[in-house]
C-alpha cells in the first residue's frame, strides 16, 4: 500500500565505526505506507541503517530525511523528531521499573504532555490489541520475551508515530514467540503502517513485505519486491544469501 | 567515669558530638545535591560540562581533606574574606560544611556514576526513542534504576563523612575530638574511659546507620 510519497529519505549515507565502513553510500526512499524489509548477512550495516533514521547511530556524512525535513542534532528538535517515530528494539528494553501500564503511558504523559486519563484508555485499547490486556500492572520481568516485545510495540504505537522501525524484533526471543510478535507485525503493515523492518524472518519478509531491501558489507545490493528478490534474485551476493538460508 | 559526672564536661561532650550530626546532617546534604549534579554532568553529552565534572572529581578526591578544610578557613575566611555568619563559631562551620560537601560530593558523584552504569544501556536508548530529553531520560528512567545500587555505597560514604566531620575541629569548633581532646587535657588519668566513650558515641550511631542502608539496599534491589 504505497502511496509514493517519501517519507524516510537517505542520501549518500556513509558511517564508520573506527576504520569499519559500516555503511556505504547508501540511498533509500521509504514511502508512506510502505513496508520495507531489511535482510542480510550478520555484520552487514542492516542493524546501523536502522538504527540511524532516527539517530541512534549518528551518520559521518550524507543525508537523512524524515517528513521533508533533515535529521535535527542533538537537542529538543531530535527528541521531537524522535517522538514520530517509533522505535523497536531486539532485547525489547522495556523499563524495567516501571509497570507494563506505565511503560505504554509513559511517553505521551511525559514527552508529549498528553492528560493521564485519556492516555490510560489509550494505552489499554493498545495493550488489549497486542493481547496483553490482562497484564497491564505486571513488571518487564514477569513477562515472557514474546509479551514483552509486544508491550515494546504497544509503546511504540502509543506516541502515534508515522513510522515504525524494527531492529531484529524476534531475534532474541524462544522460537514459539516468534509467531505472535509477527502476527502483531503483520496486522499493522495490513493498516497502512509505514515500517522499516531488520529481520531475519524470511517469510514475514515474503508475506508482509512491499520491498525486500538486500544489504552486505555495508552498501545497498539489492532491491525489489518479495516475489522478484526471492523468486529472482539478480545479483551474486543475494543468490548466494538466499541459497544459504533458504535450502533447509 | 567521673569526668561525665561534672555537668560542664558533660554538656562539652554533647554540645561536640551535636556538632558533628550537624555538620553530618548540612554537609551530606549538599554534598548529595553536589554530587547528583556532578554526576548528571559527567554523564552529560556536553564535552565542556563532562570535563567539568571529571575535573571536580579528581581534583577533590586526591586532595587530603585536612587542606581543604584549613583552605576553607585561610584562604576563603581569612584572606578572600568569605564571611558565612557573623557568629564565629556558626562561621566556623558553616566553613567546614563548605569543605566537606565540596570533597564528599566528589565520592557521591562516583558512587551515582558506577550506579548509572548498572543500568543496561538498552533503558537509554528506549528512552531517547521515545524523544525524552537527556534531563528527562536521567529523571525518569536512569536515576531511579541508578539509585538503588547506590544506596549501599551512600551509606559508606555518609559514614566516613560523619567521621571526617572531625577535622573540622582543626579550624575551631567545638565539635567531638576537640571536646575529647579537652577532657583529657584536664582529666589526664581519665584518659581511657574518656576515649571509649566518644569512640563509643560514634560506634552507637553508626552502626545502626550501616545496618539501616543495607536493609534499604536490599528492599530496593532490582528485580531482573
Amino acid at each position: 500500500m504505497t502511496t509514493g510519497e517519501p517519507l524516510i529519505v537517505l542520501d549518500k549515507v556513509n558511517k564508520y565505526f573506527g576504520p569499519l565502513h559500516v555503511l556505504q553510500d547508501v540511498d533509500l526512499t521509504v514511502d508512506r505506507g510502505e513496508v520495507v524489509v531489511v535482510i542480510g548477512p550478520s555484520g552487514s550495516g542492516k542493524s546501523t541503517l536502522c538504527r540511524a533514521i532516527n539517530r541512534l547511530e549518528p551518520i559521518n556524512s550524507g543525508t537523512i530525511t524524515f517528513d521533508g525535513r533533515e535529521l535535527p542534532a542533538e537537542g529538543k528538535a531530535l527528541a521531537k523528531l524522535r517522538s514520530e517515530v517509533g522505535m523497536v528494539f531486539q532485547s525489547f528494553n522495556l523499563f524495567a521499573h516501571k509497570t507494563i501500564l506505565e511503560n505504554v503511558m509513559l511517553g505521551p504523559v511525559k514527552v508529549r504532555k498528553e492528560k493521564a486519563s485519556v492516555v490510560r484508555e489509550r494505552a489499554m485499547k493498545l495493550l488489549d490489541r497486542v493481547g496483553i490486556g490482562n497484564q497491564a500492572d505486571k513488571y518487564p520481568a514477569q513477562l515472557s520475551g514474546g509479551q514483552q516485545q509486544r508491550v515494546a510495540i504497544a509503546r511504540a504505537l502509543a506516541m502515534e508515530p508515522k513510522a515504525l522501525l524494527f531492529d531484529e524484533p524476534t531475534s532474541a526471543l524462544d522460537p514459539e514467540m516468534v509467531g505472535e510478535v509477527l502476527d502483531v507485525m503483520t496486522s499493522l503493515a495490513r493498516e497502512g503502517m509505514t515500517m522499516v523492518v531488520v529481520t531475519h524472518e524470511m517469510g514475514f519478509a515474503r508475506h508482509a513485505a512491499n520491498r525486500v531491501v538486500f544489504m552486505a558489507d555495508g552498501q545497498l545490493v539489492e532491491q525489489d519486491t518479495p516475489d522478484a528478490f526471492f523468486g529472482n534474485p539478480k545479483s551474486d551476493r543475494a543468490k548466494d544469501f538466499l541459497s544459504k538460508i533458504l535450502t533447509h | 567515669m567521673d569526668v561525665f559526672s561534672d555537668p560542664a564536661n558533660f554538656d562539652e561532650y554533647t554540645t561536640g558530638f551535636l556538632w558533628i550530626l550537624k555538620l553530618t546532617a548540612a554537609g551530606g546534604f549538599a554534598a548529595f545535591v553536589l554530587g547528583v549534579v556532578l554526576a548528571a554532568m559527567r554523564v552529560s553529552p556536553v564535552p565542556v560540562l563532562r570535563g567539568f565534572g571529571a575535573a571536580w572529581v579528581n581534583l577533590f578526591r586526591n586532595t587530603p581533606l585536612t587542606l581543604i578544610i584549613f583552605f576553607c578557613y585561610f584562604g576563603l575566611y581569612t584572606n578572600l574574606g568569605l564571611v558565612l555568619s557573623d557568629e564565629l563559631e556558626l562561621n566556623n562551620f558553616w566553613l567546614g560544611v563548605v569543605g566537606l560537601a565540596v570533597y564528599t560530593a566528589a565520592f557521591v558523584c562516583e558512587a551515582i556514576r558506577s550506579g548509572i552504569n548498572t543500568v543496561d544501556a538498552g533503558q537509554a536508548e528506549a528512552a531517547r526513542a521515545i524523544g525524552m530529553t537527556f534531563f528527562q531520560n536521567l529523571r525518569i528512567v536512569i536515576l531511579p534504576q541508578a539509585g538503588r545500587a547506590v544506596v549501599a555505597p551512600l551509606g559508606s560514604i555518609l559514614i566516613a563523612l560523619c567521621k571526617n566531620a572531625t577535622i573540622v575541629g582543626t579550624i575551631g569548633l567545638a565539635e567531638s575530638s576537640n571536646a575529647m581532646k579537652n577532657l583529657i587535657n584536664f582529666n589526664g588519668d581519665q584518659v581511657i574511659p574518656i576515649f571509649l566513650v566518644f569512640a563509643g558515641t560514634f560506634a552507637v550511631v553508626l552502626i545502626p546507620t550501616g545496618y539501616g542502608f543495607g536493609w534499604l539496599a536490599n528492599r530496593l534491589a532490582v528485580k531482573r
